[in-house]
This record gives structure tokens, C-alpha cells and sequence, in this order.
């Protein structure tokens, strides 16, 4: 993303905030990745929810999380489903393992399509689209 | 809790009179034909039918058919939906709640006669995408819209686990198309090879277009009814040994396993259960299969292969015509019709093949087992089908 103040004025899809939603939307913001973890069995899940899927405990938090992940599967979206995604070679879809277990899905930047492989390593990189909102995206890491 | 084995027959069954393009009829006008062809399909007088189930508004079709019924099911959870009628329509019928169902389907899914144009993802416009959804928030930002682009997110993964090749993922359609290839009603017939569908274009790695379903129009509908009076009708009875149904999740992304469907394996469990049989007794299978990789997880996950198995058994033609386990016989999603919700599709051949009337007939089939996925890995429902009389 090379111009970001431009990036809000072309057709892309934008997440809308709900409240359960909206602190991982503001730590994406700061660039910190979190995940809601319950405070009765310390299960780390995701997608957010209001009680622990786990366990059913409403004593949750959020616990920043290291960013670190490996692709669980992945496609390679050839036919485009938005203009903002149209492009020669397509893009990259991805199901990111974290380390500490969520499976989250995203795109993989930094890395040609046909170089990916099931099981490498990446790391949280964030996508900033403007002032409001910042993609959580991945790339090649350690 | 008393077993449905043998309670129940289906005496009707039916798909709309066409099938595949059907520019001028919506799909409330495809239901009543799917529907009435039932009806005559049986000989059954109207006013016997007392339950209805459809995932569109069962009291709108209840009425425009003159129906006032004793029991009503709006189960909606995709394509698998009319396969959970089924079974739902099995356990009324059997605890006494009413008599005799119809179950309908239809739906203009190619012409998409009636419905307003597809705004979503593909429409430029930002207000449909402005969604505070699972999928809005967290998968439609990505690049990804409906089954083409998540469907098979899981496959890479089951590809490396399992040691399954392009090459097995290809010969599904081209089994499939062996099927279609005797099926008049068939929207593709043409023989293919793996070649074929290795050559024929990318939609979504490894998916290349001839490994996605078609999009079509049609229907089907089913009249069921107490097996104790179920020779009264014009066909033979085709009775109901087995049912099952599960739910997983409504977020492809964030199934349990993405190289295995647990709902598939609940609802089969339950349904062999149930039917006293085994996966030896299967004369006929019908796994449904919205994309290629379907029938690999259903052989699996339904017990016929052991965990990695199923690519090569398909490619070895074990499901093909002639083969130790005859699959999707009418040639499928892929091949013979999908019009959104294709488990209706399947159920109906299903009873052809138990009846002696498919136009790719199976010789001597006497059991049938019919898998449903609804949504992508939502929902599943399985029926075991027989025509053979109960003891
Ligand atoms: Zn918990």
C-alpha cells in the first residue's frame, strides 16, 4: 500500500467495528495483534465472542499475542471477486495458525503466490488503510 | 428412543419438469411444478399431504396448494436442508404428528428470475460490503466472496497431510463425467480427462473451473408417508433406514479440522446407526459435491476409505461406472445440475437408482446412502434408502 490517504476512496471492503470487535480493531491500529482470552480456563479463541467457547465463562479479556504463525491452508484467488483485488496474478488468501493456537485468516504479502507452501512460517504485519482502520495482514517470518 | 428404521417410505418423488436454464419461471412457479410432479408422481390425492417442509416460506406453498397442514419444518441451513426435511419429516410422521409430507425445492439459481441482481461482492458499490458480520469483518476484506474463494481453503492442508495429488482432486470430475455422460437431463455430458480439468482455467488454486460446480435452475420435491401404507401408491415404496444431521460452524475459515468434516462424520454415524447397516451393505452412494474435493472428504469421513485413501480410490475408478462402489451417478454438482441448494438433486437420485429408473442405471442397487453439506462445511444430513420390504 503505497498511498494510504488514496486507498479509502477505492472500492474496498471495510470492516464495520462492532463492539465485541472493536478493541482488536484498535490494537490493529497500533499495530499489536490480540486475541480474547477467558479469565476461567485461559483459552486464547478466536473470532471474538461474548462467552468462552471453551467453557462459557463471560470473564473475558483481550491478551496481546506474538504474531507468529505458520500457513494452516491457503488458496490462490485467481478469478478476482472485487475490483480492488483485480490483478494479473491474483492474490493470496490464507488460514494463519498463530503460535498460541487461533486459526485467523488473511493475506500473505511479500512473497510471490507460487512460493508459498503449507506450514511456512509468517509474521502479523499490519496494512495501514487510513485513520480509522488497519488490516492485519502476514508475511514470510521466522 | 425408537430407531425411524423402516417407518417411513417415500412414495413421490420428483424434479421440475426442466432443468439447467429456465429463463422465465421464478422459483415459488419451479417449487409448484417440482411439487405437483410429485403429487402425480404417486397418484396421491392433495388433500392427504398434511405437513410441509421447504426452506422457502412453507405456508406460502402450503396454501397456493390448497393445503392446510398438521405440521410444518423451515429448516434452513443450505443445501442439506432438504435431506434434514427428511429426516424431520421421518421422526412427525412417525411419532404421529401428521401423516404424509411434502417436501419442496427449487430455485432459479442460474437465471435468478425474481431476485434482485447479485450486489454483493462483484458490485463496486461499498454499501453492500460494510457488513459487521464474521465474514465482513474478517474474511470479505481479504479478497474472498462465497464458495468459489473459501470452500476449498482446506484442501492444500488435506493435500499435504494425505500425500493427495492434483491429478486424484481432477479425477473426481472426470468420474463424475463418465456418469453424466449416459444422463440426458445432464447440463454437461461430454467425456473429460484429467488432462481436461488440469488445462481448463485457475478459479482459486487448486481449484481449476472444471473441479467447481455448474450454476442451474430446477427443483425436486418428495412426497413421504408411513411405511404401513405405502404400497398404496402408484411406484414402489422407497423406504427410509437411516438418517442423520450435525452442524459445525458458519465460518468455513474456522472449522474444527479443515481437512475433515465433523459434521459429516455425526450425521453418518447416525444414520448407519440407525439403519442397522454397514459401509459394506452401500450398493449406491450419492456424496454431494459443490467442488471436487467433496466426495474425497465424504468417502472418508463417512467411513467407505481410510484417512487419505479416497483420491486414489476415485482415480482408480472404484466410483466410476462398473466400480466396486458406484458414486454420484447422475454426474453431480459438477456435472448434472446445481442450481444453490443441490441435496434435493442428490436425494432424487438416490430414489431413482433404489427405484430402477436412473438413466445411468446401477445394476441391482437395493441401498443407497445420500450425503448433504450445507453452506460450505456448515451443516451436513445423511439417508440411507431402500427397496427392499421390511422383515
Ligand atoms: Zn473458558
Amino acid at each position: 500500500m503505497t498511498d494510504t490517504s488514496s486507498a479509502y476512496d477505492r472500492p474496498l471492503p471495510v470492516p464495520v467495528h462492532e463492539d465485541l470487535s472493536k478493541p482488536f480493531w484498535e490494537a490493529t491500529k497500533k499495530h499489536e495483534l490480540i486475541m480474547p482470552k477467558c479469565n476461567s480456563c485461559s483459552s486464547i479463541f478466536f473470532y471474538p465472542r461474548e462467552a468462552c467457547p471453551e467453557c462459557t465463562s463471560m470473564d473475558l479479556d483481550w491478551t496481546e499475542v506474538s504474531g507468529q504463525g505458520r500457513v494452516y491452508s491457503y488458496t490462490h484467488v485467481r478469478q478476482a471477486v472485487h475490483p480492488y483485488f483485480q490483478s494479473e496474478n491474483g492474490h493470496i488468501y490464507a488460514i494463519i495458525e498463530l503460535l498460541e493456537g487461533p486459526k485467523i485468516p488473511s493475506n500473505i504479502l511479500e512473497c510471490e503466490p507460487e512460493d508459498i507452501f503449507v506450514d511456512m512460517n509468517v509474521v502479523a504485519t499490519f496494512e495501514d488503510l487510513n485513520d480509522d482502520f488497519t488490516l492485519l495482514k502476514f508475511k514470510p517470518g521466522p | 428412543m425408537e430407531s425411524l428404521r423402516y417407518k417411513t417410505a417415500i412414495v413421490g418423488a420428483s424434479e421440475t419438469t426442466e432443468l439447467g436454464n429456465i429463463p422465465d419461471k421464478t422459483p415459488f412457479q419451479l417449487h409448484v411444478d417440482a411439487s405437483v410432479n410429485a403429487i402425480k408422481d404417486c397418484g396421491i390425492d392433495k388433500k392427504e399431504i398434511d405437513g410441509i417442509a421447504t426452506t422457502m416460506n412453507p405456508v406460502a406453498l402450503a396454501h397456493y396448494l390448497g393445503i392446510t397442514p398438521k405440521w410444518i419444518d423451515n429448516t434452513q441451513v443450505g443445501g442439506t436442508s432438504f435431506l434434514i426435511h427428511v429426516r424431520h419429516a421421518a421422526a412427525a410422521i412417525a411419532s404421529g404428528l401428521c401423516d404424509t409430507v411434502l417436501v419442496s425445492m427449487a430455485e432459479s439459481g442460474k437465471s435468478r428470475v425474481g431476485q434482485s441482481s447479485n450486489s454483493n461482492f462483484s458490485d463496486s458499490s461499498l454499501e453492500g460490503l460494510r457488513d459487521s458480520s464474521f465474514p465482513g469483518q474478517f474474511e470479505s476484506i481479504y479478497g474472498v466472496y462465497g464458495p468459489t474463494t473459501q470452500f476449498g481453503l482446506g484442501v492444500l492442508r488435506y493435500m499435504k497431510e494425505t500425500g493427495t495429488t492434483h491429478e486424484q482432486l481432477a479425477s473426481v470430475a472426470v468420474a463424475q463425467r463418465k456418469w453424466s455422460n449416459k444422463v440426458p437431463r445432464a447440463m454437461y455430458r461430454d467425456l473429460i480427462t484429467i488432462e481436461d480439468v488440469l488445462e481448463s482455467r485457475m478459479i482459486c488454486y487448486p481449484f481449476h473451473l472444471l473441479e467447481c460446480c455448474l450454476v442451474s435452475d430446477g427443483g425436486g420435491a418428495l412426497i413421504i408417508t408411513r411405511s404401513n401404507r405405502a404400497n398404496n401408491f402408484a411406484k414402489d415404496p422407497v423406504y427410509i433406514l437411516g438418517t442423520g444431521e450435525s452442524a459445525e460452524t458458519p465460518i468455513v475459515s474456522q472449522m474444527y479440522d479443515m481437512t475433515s468434516s465433523t459434521a459429516f462424520k455425526i450425521s453418518s454415524k447416525k444414520a448407519f446407526e440407525e439403519s442397522g447397516l454397514n459401509q459394506s451393505n452401500i450398493d449406491h452412494l450419492m456424496i454431494y459435491d459443490a467442488f471436487a474435493h467433496l466426495p474425497i472428504y465424504g468417502l472418508e469421513d463417512l467411513g467407505f476409505v481410510s484417512r487419505g485413501e479416497a483420491g486414489a480410490f476415485i482415480e482408480q475408478g472404484n466410483t466410476s461406472p462398473g466400480g466396486s462402489l458406484p458414486m454420484n451417478t447422475n454426474g453431480g454438482g459438477l456435472s448434472y445440475t446445481h442450481t444453490g441448494m443441490y441435496g434435493m438433486f442428490a436425494i432424487q437420485e438416490s430414489i431413482r437408482q433404489v427405484r430402477g429408473e436412473a438413466s445411468n442405471q446401477v445394476p441391482n442397487v437395493e441401498v443407497s446412502f445420500c450425503q448433504g453439506v450445507g453452506g460450505m462445511f456448515m451443516a451436513a444430513a445423511s439417508l440411507i434408502f431402500t427397496n427392499s420390504p421390511p422383515d
